[in-house]
């Protein structure tokens, strides 16, 4: 394990996966809240923002995610000259990363909250309603705390999607794991395997406790009827 | 037995309902006057839970008019939630809102559609759940409730609204028999204190004893309107007959 005693090279191994976790925790909360709203906007009775939620899911949803953030460089930045940051050209490259990121995964937070609002039965939106509750307060208050509940599990393995699809911001200059890991072996050609488990290695153990601890949270925050 | 005053609190006029090809409200004609308890029985499938439905509008009309206490019944958005909040409902199903306590499903109408300080709502609560006699219950979550607990539980949280009528869509029905008793004894209780009532179910007794008039219900239509004695005793339509000696014989 040469590779990974050369302190240089250790350094760019964490930076690498800390950044993976960044891209995650930002993409994962903007994609959260905002596909919530989409699946506000799906089950809603006004029929543009019906449109909008349905038409976002099916642009996003369908879309390969390398084309999504080479749009979010090439179309949003370069083209029209989205700009996150002037001076940091990282910082910036980060946020287009996360903006192709959470437009692609709010879509799945989406389907997956619809889904989940199913689950609530009609009833409770009855007893909303009666009590004089409007649309927004019968979402809010009753369906949406019940449908999220229920969907917990499958948040988990759309949060362990994301943080793998990650990489993908590599594409766009972003020094995440799957880049420092072609570098690392690129420049060291004798020792391909090694790098290449320890990386995937270092995957695996950060997302089979995600997968568990959703898991856990699911049953935890089960609603009973 | 008579109603306190005449003055009407719930008026249908010439109210049509399909759903689909099924025609099941047919011209229904009806007027609930403040302080009366009307008790709406029939077959099943005679359109006895949508009658109730369509009052606060849980669903729609195809044709006809309501108003609620001199006002038509707003066809969307914030009138109409508003025109709920003084109608309260009871479902066959409770309903209780399964991820909050008893006490927070009674406390949350008054906080969230009346604005109401949560001290002052959470003190009326506790009140309510007390009146109906499940003080001990309140921080405990529906699932944890037996059903006629919930179902007071329910009765509870409409009556936090303060509303100026409640429907009642078949309370006991889903009801374990011995459950049946301690719901409409509160029932009974909210008649005698002069609530308007509009109560769908197939209690025989409760109609005799707490109905001011009893209507029963055929084929989407109100084939009979009678006082209670009147009706049980001299059924005037072939229906009710039918009807009454299916249910009345065991």
């Amino acid at each position: 394990m040469h590779v990974f005693s050369d302190p240089a090279n250790r350094a760019v191994y964490l930076s690498s996966f800390l950044l993976i976790l960044k891209l995650t925790g930002a993409a994962g909360v903007i994609a959260l809240v905002f596909g919530v709203v989409l699946a506000a906007m799906r089950v809603s009775p006004v029929p543009v923002l019906r449109g909008f939620g349905t038409a976002w899911v099916n642009v996003f949803r369908n879309t390969p995610l390398t084309l999504i953030i080479f749009f979010c460089y090439f179309g949003l930045f370069v083209n029209l000259g989205v700009t996150y940051s002037d001076d940091d050209i990282d910082l910036n490259n980060f946020w287009l990363g996360v903006t192709g990121l959470a437009a692609y995964t709010a879509a799945f937070v989406c389907e997956t909250v619809r889904s989940g609002i199913n689950t609530v039965p009609a009833g409770q939106a009855d007893a909303a309603r009666a009590l004089g509750m409007t649309f927004g307060q019968t979402l809010r208050l009753v369906v949406l705390p019940q449908a999220t509940r229920s969907v917990v599990a499958p948040f988990g393995s759309i949060l362990i999607a994301l943080a793998k699809n990650a990489t993908i911001v590599g594409t766009i200059g972003v020094l995440e794991s799957a880049s420092v890991m072609r570098q690392l072996i690129n420049d060291n050609g004798d020792a391909v395997i090694p790098i290449f488990l320890v990386f995937a290695g270092t995957f695996v153990a950060l997302l089979v406790p995600t997968g568990y601890l959703f898991g856990w949270l699911a049953k935890r925050l089960a609603v009973r009827r | 037995m008579t109603a306190q005053s005449g003055e009407p609190l719930i008026v249908l006029d010439g109210v049509d309902k399909w759903f689909g090809s099924l025609h099941v409200l047919r011209d229904v004609h009806l007027t609930v006057d403040r302080g009366e308890v009307v008790v709406v029985i029939g077959p099943s499938g005679s359109g006895k839970s949508t009658l109730c439905r369509v009052i606060n509008r849980l669903e729609p009309i195809d044709s006809g008019t309501i108003r609620f206490d001199g006002r038509t019944l707003p066809a969307e958005g914030r009138p109409l939630a508003r025109l709920r909040s003084e109608v309260g409902m009871v479902f066959q199903s409770f309903n209780l809102f399964a991820h909050k306590t008893v006490l927070q499903n009674v406390t949350l109408g008054p906080v969230k559609v009346r604005r109401e300080r949560s001290a002052a709502a959470r003190e009326r609560a506790l009140a309510l759940l007390d009146r109906v006699g499940i003080a001990d219950q309140a921080d405990k979550y529906p699932a944890q409730l037996s059903g006629g607990q919930q179902q007071r539980a329910a009765i509870a949280r409409a009556l936090a609204m303060r509303p100026k009528a409640m429907l009642f869509d078949e309370p006991t029905s889903a009801l374990d028999p011995e459950m049946v008793g301690e719901v409409l004894d509160v029932m009974t209780g909210l008649a005698r204190d002069g609530m308007t009532m509009v109560v769908v179910t197939h209690e025989m007794g409760f109609a005799r004893h707490a109905a001011n008039r009893v209507i029963f219900m055929a084929d989407g239509q109100l084939v009979e309107q009678a006082e209670p004695a009147q009706f049980f005793a001299n059924p005037r339509s072939e229906r009710a007959r039918d009807f009454l000696s299916k249910v009345l014989t065991h």
